[in-house]
């Protein structure tokens, strides 16, 4: 990194910080990969093999494309949802549980609300009333935790996961309960099937990937708007570098903790409100497990940026995606991903190591991502 | 550790157990079942009571732990792994395999540890970031290796999991042996002596831990080395300037710290069952984190509130043992759900401030820059 000289094009100027963005988390990403193959050489597997599958089974057809998009779609919302949170200096480990509530309840609108009403309801207004009462609800499930942050001081990271196990508690009882698929063939604990108007078509013809995919773009700019150009953003970002600050300032620092995590909820619910009425048409249990601690993760990497959860995001589910194709090539168990998936969390947290490694200065910038108990 | 809390948790505890009393009376006199509810009580604790301990330490060091979790899971596979390997690989006994592996969970819990405290000490790292890599690294390492290792290629046990060696036995407290002569043909009086004595008959690790909360105790508040442990936690500059080394105090309560979570995971797979699951600790590394926030970062404290996880966990076990004789009005406790749920709302309930505020070390999770 000799080449630091200032450059007066705004273009080389753009580049020079997207590759001074960019280059520790592909740093981070290449040595996870590369202590990764450690590992699966010395459990006595092929790691060129390994990472060749894992290649093919993200990118290498229409269908895994597809496919990537489609794992990718529920990681951008979860990583937003995550990545909000920290932005106004809140740990919001519960993501799982609020993509399992709105998960619910978007199915719940989605079978239920054309029996309860006795006819059929036309898509424009079935299918976003099931969507957006699965985003309230996952709002809601956060706010307490919020509110109870603001209001008594109680850390929203034990509550957000305390809330996580009455969610996945509730959502059993419930799918193994009163929401069951009463068809007789069925013996899981799963809703039944979705009304056809309240389903997201698929962008094309005979693929999974749904406009779910576009909408979770679309959301990931506008919580960059959110965040940087708006009102709300400014006081959310100031309450998370600084409550005290912003207390000054004239913030109402309770209100933003609450609206913050109502805010993050929300997005945990959209995407389980997406993957259903998008993708599985019904909520099946266990079918989220893993995707808040995995959104974690994402948001890390994104360094809480929009663009960077969309990059991450999508590093994830290819990951995912192409664990089957690896598995099926080298026999390396799929959950190999899980530990590659954290060794990159671990080298690019730790940016520390990563910049010893490579030997590389630290520009004194430092992100401050989340706070101890105090806060 | 102030009355008020010790009284909160004592009533929360009573209530828990009249619950229990009140509805098992008609199948049970009521001194068995407090007696079998207590033996319960504890052992479930251990497990939260030891993860407590954990956080105690690391966190009076001025190092936040949420990592307990992951150490505990780890510690639980590499602990009852090793004891496999002992067992069927190397040949050796029985006992000694399942010591070793008790060994090997705490060794697992250290090694865990110095992971963070690398991270956080030396790195500066997020320390909650830190304890997140852990716990999700925790996840991947047990459930890549279980499957790998028995079921992958060129695997020694060729595609099955062998029959651990077993678990830990019960130590036998003599109170029977000793109070039997005063019963004198009393039957009646013999049983409840008895009924008394399975309080105290525990496991090792379930024993331990018990001692574990008062040793702990004594060298946080009574010797130099806790002295010097809580000024790092406290003011780590003011440490520094009377010559204490902050970042050694701070590695080696980190890894203490650690290895009171490896004993915790021991207590999942060589004390309780002899077997592994993926993601068996099921979110108690987490609850016993609220636990050592609730007793005030004191181990004393946080054995007390662990033992109110405890209780809501024996609660369950009682509910399902007298589940045909709960009264009609009460037929919501029959409900395993809702009862299941007692010990997350419990949590909450207890954290948001209800008997007061709690405070953390000062200097709890900032990184000590000279």
């Amino acid at each position: 990194m000799q080449s630091e000289k200032q450059s007066n094009s705004p273009i080389k100027k753009i580049l020079q910080s997207v590759l001074d963005a960019s280059l520790i988390p592909f740093l981070a990403i290449l040595t996870a990969v590369v202590v990764g193959g450690i590992i699966i050489r010395f459990v006595g597997g092929d790691p060129i093999r390994a990472y060749i599958g894992l290649i093919q089974g993200s990118l290498g057809s229409k269908k895994a494309l597809s496919e990537t998009a489609v794992w990718a779609t529920p990681y951008i919302f979860a990583g937003l949802a995550v990545a909000l949170a920290f932005k106004g200096g809140l740990f919001n480990i519960g993501a799982e549980g609020q993509l399992a509530v709105g998960a619910v309840f978007s199915a719940l609108i989605g079978y239920a609300l054309p029996e309860w009403l006795g006819y059929d309801l036309p898509t424009f207004i079935h299918l976003p009333l099931a969507i957006i009462v699965g985003m309230l609800m996952g709002g809601v499930w956060a706010g307490i935790v919020g509110w109870l942050k603001a209001y008594t001081g109680g850390h929203e990271v034990i509550n957000t996961i305390m809330m996580n196990y009455i969610a996945l508690n509730t959502t059993s009882f419930l799918l193994n309960g009163i929401m069951k698929d009463r068809s007789p063939t069925n013996v899981i604990a799963r809703t039944p099937l979705i009304a056809e108007s309240a389903r997201i078509e698929p962008i094309f013809e005979g693929l999974r990937v749904h406009w779910g995919f576009v909408l979770a773009l679309l959301v990931a700019f506008l919580i960059w708007w959110l965040l940087n150009k708006t009102t709300l953003g400014f006081e959310i970002r100031t309450v998370g570098l600084n409550p005290d600050a912003a207390q000054y300032a004239g913030i109402n620092v309770k209100r933003t903790i609450i609206l913050t995590m109502f805010l993050s909820g929300m997005l945990a619910g959209l995407a389980g409100a997406i993957e259903v009425t998008g993708l599985n048409y019904r909520h099946e249990l266990g079918f989220s497990i893993g995707y808040g601690y995995d959104a974690i993760a994402i948001a890390l990497l994104g360094k809480s940026h929009p663009l960077g959860i969309v990059l991450s995001a999508f590093l994830f589910a290819a990951m995912r995606n192409g664990a089957t194709r690896m598995q099926f090539l080298t026999q390396m168990p799929v959950d190999l991903i899980s530990m590659i998936q954290a060794l990159i969390l671990l080298f690019f947290a730790a940016d520390a190591i990563v910049r010893y490694i490579y030997r590389i200065k630290s520009k004194g910038e430092r992100v401050v991502l989340t706070r101890g108990w105090g806060g | 550790m102030d009355w008020k809390r010790f009284g909160f948790i004592a009533l929360i505890i009573i209530i828990l157990f009249s619950v229990v009393v009140m509805v098992g009376q008609v199948k049970q006199p009521p001194l068995l079942i407090i007696t079998s509810m207590l033996a319960t009580t504890i052992a479930v604790a251990t497990p939260l009571v030891l993860g407590a301990l954990s956080g105690v330490f690391c966190e009076r060091a001025g190092v936040v732990n949420i990592g307990i979790e992951g150490m505990m899971l780890t510690a639980a596979f590499f602990g009852w792994l090793g004891a496999i390997y002992m067992f069927h690989i190397f040949g050796l006994g029985n006992g000694i395999s399942i010591a070793l592996g008790v060994l090997f969970a705490i060794l697992t819990g250290g090694l865990m540890a110095l992971l963070l405290a690398v991270l956080s000490i030396t790195f500066k790292v997020d320390q909650i970031i830190g304890g997140t890599v852990i716990n999700i690294l925790a996840v991947g390492l047990t459930g890549f290796l279980n499957r790998q290792l028995f079921f992958g290629k060129g695997s020694v046990f060729g595609g099955s999991v062998p029959s651990s060696p077993g678990v830990l036995p019960t130590i036998h407290i003599p109170i029977t042996e000793l109070f039997a002569p005063i019963c004198g043909t009393s039957a009646t009086c013999l049983q409840n002596v008895e009924a008394i004595n399975r309080v105290f008959d525990q496991k090792p690790i379930a024993m331990g831990a018990i001692l574990l909360v008062f040793i702990s105790h004594y060298i946080l508040f009574n010797t130099r080395w806790g002295l010097r442990t809580r000024a790092v936690g406290e003011h780590p500059k003011a440490a520094d300037t009377v010559g204490i080394n902050v970042s050694k105090m701070r590695y080696a309560n980190v890894i203490i710290g650690g290895m009171f979570a490896g004993l915790a995971g021991a207590y999942f797979t060589i004390e309780s069952v002899p077997s592994f699951e993926p993601l068996l600790t099921n979110g108690r590394g987490f609850i016993s984190l609220a636990a050592m926030i609730f007793g005030n970062w004191t181990p004393i404290g946080a054995w007390a509130a662990a033992l109110v996880f405890g209780a809501s966990q024996a609660l369950l076990i009682n509910m399902q043992i007298f589940r045909d004789v709960i009264p009609p009005a009460w037929s919501f406790l029959q409900e395993s759900y809702i009862v299941g749920l007692t010990p997350y709302i419990l949590t909450m309930f207890i954290l948001t401030g209800i008997i007061g505020k709690t405070t953390p070390p000062a200097a709890d999770g900032v990184p000590y820059e000279k």
